[in-house]
């Protein structure tokens, strides 16, 4: 190795010793610890290697409860979510004054602390004994019946959670369908006026396969994403999410490990390794189902 | 279809804040184009030809006048009814669409009684298709196409629906020489077989000169001249038009008029009878020179260029704007080498005088009546 | 002349239309801008409002006829609400300043220098990319809990500086420098260090911004690891002191002083999303993940 190989080395040298101890070790680590049966956590021994962990992760109806809510979160918010970015977007970018400004505002729950405003939709959302809530009012305006959304009914919970989610997600994708937008050529635009193509036409087969690239992008990091939902919930249900009934995969992945019920990491390691399989394949679907509709 | 602009104004409010006030991209033109005609519109960029384009489109509207095709007032009808067809100067193929729907794209947009069976549309596809020589290319996508092959598809497009006017906007612009070329006659082929009335937006008047019926001339939204090439390139207007057209460029000279001659650094060249004694512009086309033994212009000879077809010989004059001197010379003339000096003498129907102060042109009296 | 008359009625018809289609999408654009600010309205009311009288309102009330400062008293009396945001400060300025540092050396690294295998290496630097954090967390709670690094501020700040995703932003900006410079200052005898420090920032600070506040934000909003790591308030960040002045703090009802705090929270990010709007939903939209 001569000098300047060295000195690139040395310039690489910090991060790759942060990356490996930090990413490439726990990655591999996760593996074994996954398949070690039995493991204590303070005398660190086992007594056997196979596949137990993860049958009795998958047989914990803890776990099988977080599978359904979280599986029940990514079917809702990420169709959701994207078409109404898709909506919001279009409706932006067909609007010339005052469009910074609802830019700016539609950002605004992106830098926001996600477990200090689920707070706040948890005032908004909650019925306690003084009072029914804000949304319960909406709800008793228009000649509903007071819920309480956070610990009531199972639905109702995950109403709000879906809730939150989308609305915490939206900023992202409404800028990504945003800059998507802006960077079709406008004379594909003027090219269909002067052809009087309805405007629904327009969308529906030039807009919408012009941007089809970054709608693809949305939903599977959309799918990523929600699978990997935890402090929206905890935002709103507290710590115990098992108590309430709303835990995620990875809520349950970190009760594992850590805090009342926790001090187990080989059924940690195998619930994220169940989790990072269920996005994997989902995320491969997602992608060779786009591919083969991008080529017709 | 005849088309008339009359009165044609257009200001855009202005872009940033800081510049308030307006930019008049058009300022009160009127021209006519003929039925079945080919025009050019000719300018530099920035002139407004694209603007006007733009209106005749539909796509943008006139801030004052008013647009007929035919007898019909078009001004306030929107793009779709208007029957155009448009060819955008990166020619805005649809890139997800096949060469095949991107023809069928606007016959699938019309609606009731107007839209054709699904049989008659691709029937007029493929005979518009025929016309612009792309049938063996109807199902590929347009990134496979070469330039010349993408410019077809889009004529293609615009011509489907039968429009009464088809509008190119820098055809050319987008290609290279030699497709140029190939192309520009295609054009003018599919205009002569179809009949309809064509306008193009070029800044190169060589491809406005070579293909247009009429040319139109602009220059910062005003309209300059308008008429047949040849007799545009004849006849400028102006110091402006007489620069822009003609290549090798005119040769223009700080004159003056003296008792009825063109003086050019005190000695006269050509007489001027009937004009008053003013500052002027002298404008000599390269195929103005005639070389004389005893003409009155004497220039330094830098050097001669041979190229084949004729002679170019450039040389300089103390008078000349630019500083150099170019022309055209019959091949025929012999031009000993090592000369250091040459006389000419000057074709009178090739020079024009525009006056000093706004290049108006001067009217020689004899060439009047 | 009819087509006249039908063209200036469809011009009048195609008008009207317009105009409708306008009022409607600022009407659905109003709708949802009120989706986005009604939150934090609310939490800012309802923070002015005093405890006794939020309690009274049975029906929600949209205003406050008696603001009151005395929850941001509290939230700095009645828990230590100061020091989660200290500590927050200094493990987000030390996390995103390392952090800033070993991305700009290994950027400059991939983007300038020549060493055998360099794409390979940078191709396994990227597909790292795609290792989710809540596989990789298990063991690091473990490694740190065995380094006895729980409850400091080494252990939360450590695992938190690698980001891939940054190196590789710094890399595209750092090889937009043209070669010219770098050979010319070669010739001149300048020193890598010095070059990456005196040509390579300064060209390039409009990216390094935008890394920094991107880690800023992704470092005040963290919560998992540091929920893990810490079980001492004396070094909890805001998300976790939210959560435990949410389940511990003023008792479960008083939501106004949770308000203030989620105020004092929310209020650095929001000046400095205002600050930097541009270069932050720029940088998001290049590839920004949620922190």
């Amino acid at each position: 190795m001569n000098r300047n190989e060295t000195k690139a080395w040395l310039y690489l040298l910090p991060a790759t010793l942060l990356l490996a101890a930090f990413l490439v070790y726990p990655l591999i680590d996760v593996l074994i610890y996954s398949v070690e049966e039995g493991y204590n956590f303070t005398s660190q021994t086992y007594w056997g290697v196979g596949g137990y962990n993860y049958l009795y992760v998958l047989h914990d109806p803890y776990f099988l409860q977080a599978l359904k809510n979280t599986l029940i979160l990514v079917a809702i918010t990420v169709p959701v979510s994207t078409c109404l970015a898709l909506a919001i977007s279009t409706a932006l970018s067909s609007i010339r004054p005052l469009r910074q400004l609802f830019q700016t505002v539609y950002f605004l729950p992106y830098v926001t602390n996600t477990l200090a405003v689920g707070l706040v939709f948890m005032a908004l959302f909650q019925k306690t004994e003084y009072t029914d809530g804000l949304v319960n009012l909406l709800i008793n305006w228009f000649g509903g019946q007071s819920v309480d959304f956070i610990d009531g009914p199972y639905w109702a919970k995950m109403f709000v959670l879906c809730f939150y989610t989308v609305w915490t997600v939206m900023p992202f994708k409404i800028l990504v369908l945003t800059s998507a937008l802006a960077s079709v050529n406008p004379d594909y635009y003027r090219a269909a006026r002067v052809d009087g193509t309805s405007r629904t036409r327009i969308f529906f087969r030039i807009t919408l396969p012009l941007i089809a690239p970054m709608i693809v992008y949305l939903v599977i990091t959309g799918f990523i994403g929600a699978f990997k939902a935890y402090s929206d919930a905890v935002a709103l249900f507290g710590t115990d999410l098992n108590a309430a009934g709303m835990n995620t995969i990875v809520g349950y992945v970190y009760d594992m490990l850590y805090g009342d019920s926790g001090g187990y990491p080989s059924y940690a390691s195998a619930a994220a390794i169940i989790l990072f399989v269920i996005v994997l394949t989902i995320t491969c679907i997602n992608l060779l189902v786009s591919r083969r509709q991008l080529e017709n | 279809m005849e088309i008339r602009l009359e009165g044609i104004t257009k200001r855009f409010p202005g872009r940033s804040k800081k510049s308030q006030g307006e930019t008049t991209a058009v300022r009160d033109l009127t021209v006519q184009v003929p039925d079945g005609t080919l025009v050019g519109l000719l300018g530099p960029s920035g002139c407004g030809k694209s603007t006007t384009l733009n209106m005749i489109c539909g796509l943008e509207a006139p801030t004052e006048g008013r647009i007929f095709f035919g007898d019909e007032d078009v001004t306030d009808l929107p793009p779709e009814l208007r029957g155009v067809g448009m060819v955008f100067q990166n020619y805005a193929l649809y890139p997800h669409l096949t060469v095949l729907q991107n023809i069928l794209f606007p016959l699938e947009n019309l609606k009731g009684e107007q839209r054709p069976s699904k049989e008659e549309m691709r029937r007029r596809a493929v005979e518009t298709a025929a016309l612009v020589q792309i049938e063996e290319l109807l199902d590929r996508k347009p990134r496979e196409l070469s330039g010349g092959q993408q410019q077809r598809v889009a004529i293609a497009r615009a011509l489907v629906k039968t429009p009464r006017v088809l509008l190119l906007d820098e055809p050319l612009s987008n290609l290279d020489a030699r497709l140029r070329l190939q192309t520009r006659e295609e054009i003018c082929r599919i205009q002569k077989k179809t009949g309809i009335t064509t306008i193009f937006v070029t800044h190169d008047q060589e491809e406005a000169m070579s293909i247009s019926d009429r040319i139109v001339v602009m220059k910062e939204g005003v309209l300059m001249q308008r008429g047949l090439p040849q007799q545009v390139y004849d006849d400028p207007a102006n110091l402006f038009v007489a620069k822009f057209l003609g290549l090798p460029p005119i040769n223009v000279f700080q004159g003056r008029i003296q008792g009825g001659w063109l003086c050019l650094e005190g000695t006269p060249v050509l007489p001027a009878p009937g004009v008053a004694d003013q500052e002027v512009w002298a404008g000599v086309r390269p195929e103005g020179f005639l070389l004389r033994e005893d003409g009155p212009l004497v220039c330094a000879l830098d050097r001669v260029e041979v190229l084949g077809r004729d002679v170019s010989a450039v040389c300089a004059h103390p008078a000349c704007q630019s500083g150099q001197v170019r022309v055209i010379l019959d091949p025929d003339c012999r031009m000993e080498s090592g000369r250091k000096m040459v006389n000419f003498a000057l074709r009178p129907d090739k020079v024009f005088l525009f006056r000093r102060e706004d290049g108006v042109r001067i009217p020689l009296p004899e060439a009047g009546p | 002349m009819k087509r006249n008359m039908d063209s200036h009625v469809l011009s009048r018809e195609a008008g009207r239309r317009r105009r409708v289609r306008l009022a409607v999408t600022y009407c659905a654009l109003g709708i949802w801008a009120v989706m986005v600010l009604f939150p934090f309205y609310w939490m800012v009311l309802t923070s002015f409002k005093s405890y006794s009288a939020y309690n009274a309102e049975h029906i929600p009330v949209l205003f406050t006829l008696a603001p009151t400062l005395e929850n941001y008293w509290q939230v700095f009396t009645a828990v230590p609400l100061g020091r989660y945001l200290l500590n927050t400060l200094i493990f987000a300025v030390i996390t995103t300043g390392i952090m800033v540092a070993v991305s700009t050396l290994a950027a400059y690294g991939f983007a300038r220098l020549e060493f055998r295998g360099k794409n390979l290496v940078f191709a396994l630097f990227l597909s790292m990319m795609m290792i989710p954090s809540e596989l990789v967390v298990i063991t690091n709670f473990v490694t740190i809990t065995n380094l006895d690094l729980r409850n400091s501020f080494t252990g939360l700040i450590l695992p938190s500086i690698t980001s891939v995703f940054y190196i590789y932003l710094l890399k595209e900006s750092f090889e937009q420098v043209p070669d010219e410079l770098y050979r010319a200052a070669r010739v001149d005898g300048t020193s890598d260090l010095k070059y990456l420090w005196k040509v390579m920032i300064p060209i390039c600070r409009p990216t390094i911004v935008t890394v920094t506040i991107l880690k800023l934000i992704e470092c005040w909003n963290s919560y998992v690891w540091p929920r893990l790591i810490t079980d001492d308030q004396a070094y909890f960040l805001v998300s976790n002191g939210i959560q435990e002045i949410r389940e511990n703090g003023f008792g479960r009802e008083n939501i106004p002083a949770m308000m203030a705090a989620v105020v004092v929270i929310s209020v650095p990010l929001i000046l400095l999303f205002l600050a930097f709007r541009n270069k932050i939903m720029e940088g998001v939209s290049r590839g920004g993940i949620k922190g």
